[in-house]
């Protein structure tokens, strides 16, 4: 297993390269001067040079990249083209709630769908799978900023049960803090959920087939122990790879759901960093957001183990 | 085991229940707290690096000015307690109030507004034109500075008392005698009425101000900009909502207090619910610049072409909707301020699509394409955009119509190769300015006639750019002035540096049942407002 570990922690190593130098060049290739976005609009084109100088965006693309890769090096994500201020501390500054958001959804769904999939396949064909089904394409279907209004209007604006927008940190308190996330937390759950609820369905409707089963039944074993003590655990594992599989989607959607509740994370950053082309937010945001996506992964891979004993690295 | 899962249900929904129906905790110290939504954030602090807005609205928070603007539009002293101008008018004797103090405690020096004003002037077109004719600018002791100019120039106060960018804030000597072409490094240590809580900023998501406790306001009441700065509330914090709708809601909701420009589609929302008052903050002007490099505008036919097609009431419907939203001003310097003229204007007031058309032919169009750039995140100018695409086709013109990011606008924009030399070349984007840049033809670089050194579409007019110099050293109100203006104005509209496409306004909201002593501004002023 340490072996195992050791090698996937050293393959992420040439992807993270990759991402380097492609999110650099990229960045560097679309349109777009982050000097005369600085300047604003009523500067001349000297005041606009002038800044491009002092950012050093007037070097050579390879200079630049050498600059950069040497702060790398010494663990330094940059400076914001903006504010000036530490890339790293600006990634602290908004992480708390990108992640809080993160973890609510993922819990909001996974402790909602997986049931919910177990539930449609228990009871295959009837109005009850047919209900969650249409459930899990109209999840899939609907965008998360509508879904996002929706809610306002209903939880914030008509029954004021709820805030509207912002963030409140848990070390402020933990019913504010909850009360904060529970709107963005179903918007952008909805979709991951009517994704896992699909993927249970299937592979627990698969297992239900096997003999093993069968045998658990005729045994004289209740249903919900047959379901959670037998089919669920065999099954487990394609859900597992989806839940990693979709934490892109959830990185994809934490953009769009911190934009319309405002919440001050890293998706709004990644936003904002990208219209104003400051590249070194760019940059370091992207990294860490494909570092993440590799650990997730290689944690998902792990799991397996505790699922199928039969799987060993 | 039935049992445990029916307490646990139970207990879930308590929970549930708990934290849905706990009210937000409101205590005394909410009540002196300010919550505005500012767009863009505030992500540049040092005022004289970036024209950027909101960054002028950070400096009136934090610093303050020497003169400044009344509601009649006339320079105050502001930090200034009285100056005297010698009797040849070569010479400016400026004093400074008592009490005043920067937000380190430390007191405001001569020296530290000498400083400011050298820096100011080297990046503004206002102070560079005041520092042009400068002789010398030295502070005499820690009160008293002194301006000796080299021939008399009637807009020196008014230069001082610039109120948009680069507003001529006064910075600490330290941070002043640093190069502004980068954003200062240091504390961000100001003189004005509120302080920059370093520590509470999060770029992106929050600004905090509090209360600068020991400044000290001028007697006299606030009349816009200038008068006395006095502070009732104890902290302002610019929330970040992108978001238009969110932003809407969490006022309705009360979450926050003031949004600074909520967009037009929201007004009648905003207008219906009767907590929330709205108020003209700003007007604004919008305009098509054509490139004057870049055949057919290189010839003045095919600008007097955009101009004859441009039917302002037809512009200001697709950026403003509602007729009490814009008025048609044939102006190029703003309608209702100190320097409204309509001096050859006739092209301007009567649209007419088949002179147009011929006006392009007569300018040697002959169906290449016509590149427009349209920024798709700002709706009023992408507005606009569309109109001005809509309307050339109408006329025969085969127009490029390209969508994009203001960001990638402002990266091309300073191509001066028409299009079929260079891909990143265009002939038409277009732009706002604020009512506050239409007043300063001196300071507004949109309106520069000085060719190369233009400002992008690198309008040429000597004619207009000598009537400006000349203006300069007239003094306001004589025939003299007027005639020069005629002038100036004429050529303009002869030269047709960019099209007018007249006025809409921009509307401020806020929750009335809380605030209120709320002064009609272009930047929010938050000194005079009081919260209940």
């Amino acid at each position: 297993m340490l072996s195992y570990i050791l090698r996937r922690t050293l393959a992420m190593l040439p992807v993270m390269g990759i991402v380097v130098v492609f999110v650099f060049l990229l960045v560097r290739i679309a349109p777009g001067d982050p000097a005369a976005i600085i300047a604003g609009d009523y500067a001349t084109p000297d005041t606009i040079q002038k800044i491009r100088v002092g950012l050093g965006l007037d070097k050579p693309i390879h200079v630049q990249f050498r600059i950069y890769l040497a702060s790398l090096a010494r663990g330094d994500l940059g400076r914001s083209l903006h504010s000036g201020l530490p890339v790293s501390q600006l990634i602290l500054q908004r992480v708390e709630p990108t992640v809080a958001l993160a973890l609510s959804t993922l819990a909001f769904a996974v402790l909602l769908a997986v049931p919910l999939g177990i539930l449609a396949a228990w009871k295959a064909g009837s109005l009850i799978d047919r209900a969650v089904m249409v459930f899990a394409v109209g999840g899939f279907s609907i965008p998360i900023f509508w879904l996002g209004f929706l809610l306002i209007y209903v939880f914030s604006i008509r029954l004021d049960l709820l805030p509207v927008q912002g963030y409140v940190s848990f070390r402020e308190g933990l019913i504010p803090f909850a009360r904060h996330l529970v709107l963005p937390t179903v918007a952008l759950g909805m979709v991951y959920m009517a994704l896992l609820a699909r993927i249970t369905r299937a592979s627990v409707l698969e297992v239900l087939q096997s003999d093993y089963i069968r045998t658990a039944y005729a045994k004289g074993a209740r249903p919900p122990a047959v379901l959670f003590a037998h089919a669920l655990k065999n099954a487990a594992v394609p859900v597992v790879t989806t839940i990693g599989v979709g934490f892109a989607l959830l990185i994809g959607g934490v953009v769009i759901t911190e934009s319309v509740f405002a919440l001050p994370g890293l998706g709004r950053l990644t936003v904002d960093a990208v219209l104003q082309r400051d590249y070194s937010i760019i940059q370091g945001v992207t990294l860490i957001f494909a570092l993440v996506y590799a650990v997730v992964n290689l944690v998902v891979d792990l799991s397996y183990t505790l699922f199928d004993p039969r799987i060993r690295y | 085991m039935r049992t445990g899962r029916i307490v646990m249900g139970f207990l879930a929904l308590l929970i549930v229940g708990w934290v849905v129906s706990s009210p937000p905790v409101v205590g005394q110290a909410e009540a002196q707290t300010v919550r505005a939504v500012m767009l863009p954030e505030v992500k540049y602090l040092d005022p004289h690096y970036t024209t950027a807005d909101i960054t002028q609205q950070h400096g009136y928070m934090v610093f303050d000015t020497l003169f400044a603007l009344d509601e009649k539009g006339q320079p105050q002293p502001q930090m200034v307690d009285t100056y005297r101008l010698s009797a040849d008018k070569l010479t400016y004797t400026f004093t400074l109030r008592d009490g005043l103090k920067w937000h380190d405690s430390k007191p405001v020096r001569a020296a530290d507004c000498v400083a400011s004003i050298k820096r100011w002037a080297m990046k503004d077109a206002a102070g560079q034109k005041l520092m042009a004719r400068a002789a010398s600018l030295e502070a005499v002791n820690d009160k008293t500075f002194v301006l000796k100019l080299k021939e008399p120039y009637g807009l020196t106060i008014r230069a001082l008392a610039k109120e948009y960018s680069y507003v001529p804030f006064m910075l600490p000597e330290r941070l002043a005698v640093q190069d502004p072409s980068k954003p200062f490094e240091g504390d961000v240590i100001g003189s004005g009425p509120f302080m920059f809580a370093a520590n509470e900023w999060v770029p992106g998501a929050k600004t905090v101000y509090l209360k600068f406790k020991e400044y000290v306001p001028r007697k006299e009441p606030s009349s816009y900009y200038a008068g006395g700065k006095v502070v009732n509330i104890d902290r302002v914090e610019f929330i970040v909502i992108t978001d238009q709708s969110t932003a809407v809601a969490a006022l309705e909701k009360g979450e926050v207090d003031y949004i600074q420009r909520p967009q037009v589609d929201q007004w009648p929302l905003l207008r219906k619910n009767p907590n929330i008052g709205m108020y003209r903050a700003d007007i604004y002007q919008m305009q098509i610049h054509p490139n004057h490099l870049a055949p057919p505008f290189d010839n003045v036919k095919a600008r007097q072409a955009l101009m004859v097609m441009a039917n302002q009431e037809e512009y200001l419907r697709a950026i403003a909707g509602d007729p009490q939203n814009f008025r048609t001003c044939y102006s190029y310097l703003g309608c209702g301020g100190w320097l409204e003229t309509d001096a050859g204007a006739e092209l301007l007031k009567k649209p007419d699509l088949e002179r147009a058309k011929q006006l392009f032919a007569e300018a040697g169009y002959k169906g290449e394409k016509i590149v427009v750039m349209a920024p798709s995140d700002f709706p009023t100018i992408n507005a606009a955009s569309l109109t001005t695409a809509a309307l050339l086709r109408k006329i025969g013109v085969n127009v490029d119509l390209q969508a994009m990011d203001w960001g990638t606008l402002v990266s091309r924009r300073p191509v001066k190769d028409p299009p079929s030399k260079n891909p990143a070349g265009w002939h038409i984007f277009h732009t706002t300015s604020g009512y506050a840049a239409l007043k300063d033809p001196w300071g507004h670089a949109n309106i520069s006639t000085a060719c190369d050194k233009a400002w992008f579409g690198w309008a040429c007019s000597p004619r207009a750019t000598k009537a400006l110099d000349e203006l300069a050293d007239l003094s306001p109100g004589t025939d003299a002035f007027k005639k020069g203006l005629t002038e100036y104005h004429s050529a303009l509209m002869e030269d047709i540096p960019y099209v007018p496409l007249g006025e809409f306004f921009a509307y401020a909201a806020y929750r009335k049942d809380r605030l209120s002593g709320i002064i009609d501004a272009p930047y929010t002023v938050f000194w005079n407002m009081t919260k209940k």
